[in-house]
């Protein structure tokens, strides 16, 4: 579960204050599939910046899992992140020095896994993904499409607790927008708590709940009953 | 922290890196380490080598091994024939070389000049030798460049250093007199101990052992009955050892027999003129001085690679971290990066050295006035600078990767300032 409680962000150039958040109240529960929508400039990003521990509030509270985040040190951060928390970027976010298989073991390999172990956990998330033909492809031999695949296959190869993924169609077509969401509902079927930025209402609708923002503030909260699976 | 899955990480980040990092950008910065091993290497190696060619042409041309001479207030050793006993009983020896040797003079144009003329007079040192012992231990004979070299039934025949005939000293000085037209078959006369002898020249040698191309050389029985040394006590003996011998054990084990009562021992280092010893010394600083310089342009040059690197990587470094990759284990990619680098140019360096360098220097030394410069590059002195090329490439790796990491993670993923 991860809540925040009237979280703020504030950042200054110069002696100019833009607060982008303004007092966030915000719960998700284990397994709920969350998007967050709303204008450019509403604040989606750095919400989501702020609870996955890649960014500090400037105030307010963040608790995962009953963990109080604000006392917690940059390295246990870093731990939770790798641990805990799968991310998947707009720009896919791959590095383009490894293969597609690497990119994938790296944060496995990072948890001091058996080495067998994590290649094998690795080709099993980019094979759900769709890619066991690319494992020894490197980014710039594989389309928009497949490098998000294999960022979401490293997002969720060690099972996180939280995927979160920021604007994850915004850079694909329409058919790699639907393949990618396609994985999304099925790890979400399988019960993965998954916080996603969107501009698109198609996406959204997969979402158990949908919070909207704008100018930093929460301006609504629905359950998504027209969900559609 | 340095811990070993930082390490492994670190390892596998720039094993990939490097593998799949532009071959002509690798193969750039290898070139730059290549010659700045080269630099810490070469040139202080060159520098060094030119005394050291000197040095080598002394100990090769003119003391050998080791040299036994007279002591100081003496103008020969006495008991020479029982300390050449002594010497002879020694089993690391292998072959002496007894030389007699008293200053005179040498004069060419007495049986032409008119009585108005000035006399053309130089001074030498005049050496009695047995010419095929001397040639056995110092390839005199090689020095001929006119005429022959000695035998010894060769009376009433000298052969003179080139350093003592105007033709091949080109110097137009008042206070350094040479002699003039003279060559194989010229006849000259020499006056040494009060004793004048008509002598013909029959060749002339050049070394760059001044010591060598200022002296005169006359068969040592004719020299001997000429200054009437008839006790044969000779002013030095040079002494060849047998390959591997220690020269140093060779001096002790004289010292131990007296012989150094009646004459100076001296291993061929100890017997190297000071003025060497000095230049050595003041090379090998100057050696230390531009090898210090080109390990600052070594460090700085892994710095800016790497800190380029990782600037146009900032935003790839924040999303490992981002993923939660360890900064550390980032920072060790990068010094694994570095010793790569560093490793290759002194691998490649090496090679260089030992293969190409060293042996072209030994067959085309630099000609220099008084030596035949080599490269001296021992491999133990050449190793500690790889080392030292390691590790400040190590450390010049290491800052800029640890500026880049330690930069907020998500200002680096979005590429903010």
């Amino acid at each position: 579960m991860i809540e925040t409680k009237n979280l703020t962000k504030t950042f200054w150039d110069g002696n100019v204050e833009t607060k982008v958040l303004r007092g966030i109240d915000f719960r998700a529960e284990n397994g709920e599939f969350i998007v967050i929508m709303g204008r450019s400039g509403a604040g989606k990003s750095t919400l989501l910046y702020q609870m996955s521990l890649l960014d500090d509030p400037t105030s307010g509270e963040i608790i995962i899992d009953g963990h109080d985040t604000r006392i917690m040190t940059a390295e246990e951060k870093t731990s939770f992140r790798l641990t805990k928390f799968g991310f998947v970027f707009q720009d896919y976010a791959i590095l383009p020095e490894l293969t597609a298989l690497e990119n994938v073991v790296l944060p496995l390999l990072m948890q001091d896994i058996n080495t067998s172990q994590a290649y094998a956990g690795a080709k099993e998330a980019l094979s759900k993904v769709g890619l066991s033909h690319r494992f020894n492809n490197i980014p710039s031999q594989l389309s928009g499409g497949e490098q998000q695949r294999v960022s979401i296959a490293r997002a969720v190869a060690h099972k996180p607790k939280v995927l979160f993924a920021d604007e994850p169609t915004a850079n694909l077509d329409n058919e790699s927008s639907g393949a990618v969401m396609d994985i999304f509902k099925e790890l979400h079927q399988k019960g993965q708590t998954t916080i996603m930025i969107t501009h698109e209402e198609q996406y959204a609708k997969i979402a158990e709940k949908i919070i909207k923002l704008d100018d930093g503030k929460v301006i609504s909260v629905n359950k998504n009953i027209g969900r559609i699976f | 922290m340095f811990s070993t899955l930082n390490i492994r990480i670190g390892f596998f980040l720039s094993v990939r890196q490097i593998k799949r990092a532009s071959f002509w950008t690798t193969g750039l910065i290898v070139f730059v380490m290549v010659l700045t091993f080269l630099n810490l290497v070469v040139v202080s190696g060159i520098l060094v080598g030119l005394i050291q060619g000197s040095v080598n042409a002394q100990r090769i041309k003119y003391t050998s091994d080791v040299i036994v001479s007279n002591l100081n207030d003496k103008n020969y050793i006495e008991n020479s024939s029982e300390v050449i006993n002594i010497i002879k009983s020694l089993p690391q020896v292998e072959t002496i070389s007894a030389r007699y040797r008293l200053g005179g003079t040498l004069e060419a144009n007495y049986q032409t000049r008119k009585e108005t003329d000035k006399p053309n007079i130089a001074s030498a040192q005049i050496v009695g030798i047995d010419p095929a012992a001397e040639d056995n231990v110092t390839a005199i004979a090689k020095n001929i460049i006119e005429g022959k070299y000695l035998l010894s039934t060769d009376y009433d025949k000298i052969v003179v250093g080139s350093f003592l005939l105007k033709q091949y000293v080109p110097v137009d000085n008042p206070g350094f007199a040479a002699l003039d037209k003279v060559s194989p078959g010229v006849k000259i006369r020499i006056r040494v101990n009060g004793i004048q002898h008509e002598v013909t020249v029959k060749g002339i040698l050049k070394s760059k052992v001044q010591d060598i191309s200022r002296n005169a050389y006359m068969v040592d029985s004719q020299f001997r009955s000429m200054i009437g040394r008839s006790d044969g006590n000779v002013a030095e003996i040079a002494i060849k050892l047998k390959v591997g011998a220690d020269p140093l054990a060779v001096r002790e084990a004289l010292i131990r027999s007296g012989v150094n009562k009646v004459a100076k021992v001296q291993t061929y280092a100890d017997a190297q003129p000071q003025f060497l010893k000095d230049i050595v010394q003041t090379f090998a600083t100057l050696g230390n001085m531009l090898s210090s310089i080109g390990l600052a342009v070594a460090s700085i040059t892994i710095f800016i690679v790497i800190f380029v690197n990782a600037i146009t990587r900032r935003k790839f470094i924040g999303i490992l971290k981002g993923i939660g990759i360890n900064g550390k284990a980032i920072e060790i990619s990068y010094v694994f990066q570095s010793i790569f680098y560093a490793f290759c140019g002194s691998i490649i360096g090496l090679i260089v050295v030992y293969v190409m360098l060293v042996p072209f220097f030994i067959v085309h030394p630099i000609d220099f006035p008084f030596s035949d410069g080599i490269l001296v590059a021992p491999i133990g002195q050449t190793i500690f600078r790889m080392g030292l090329l390691v590790l400040s490439t190590v450390i010049a790796g290491y800052i800029p990767a640890r500026m880049i990491v330690r930069k907020n993670t998500l200002d680096s993923i979005l590429g903010r300032n």
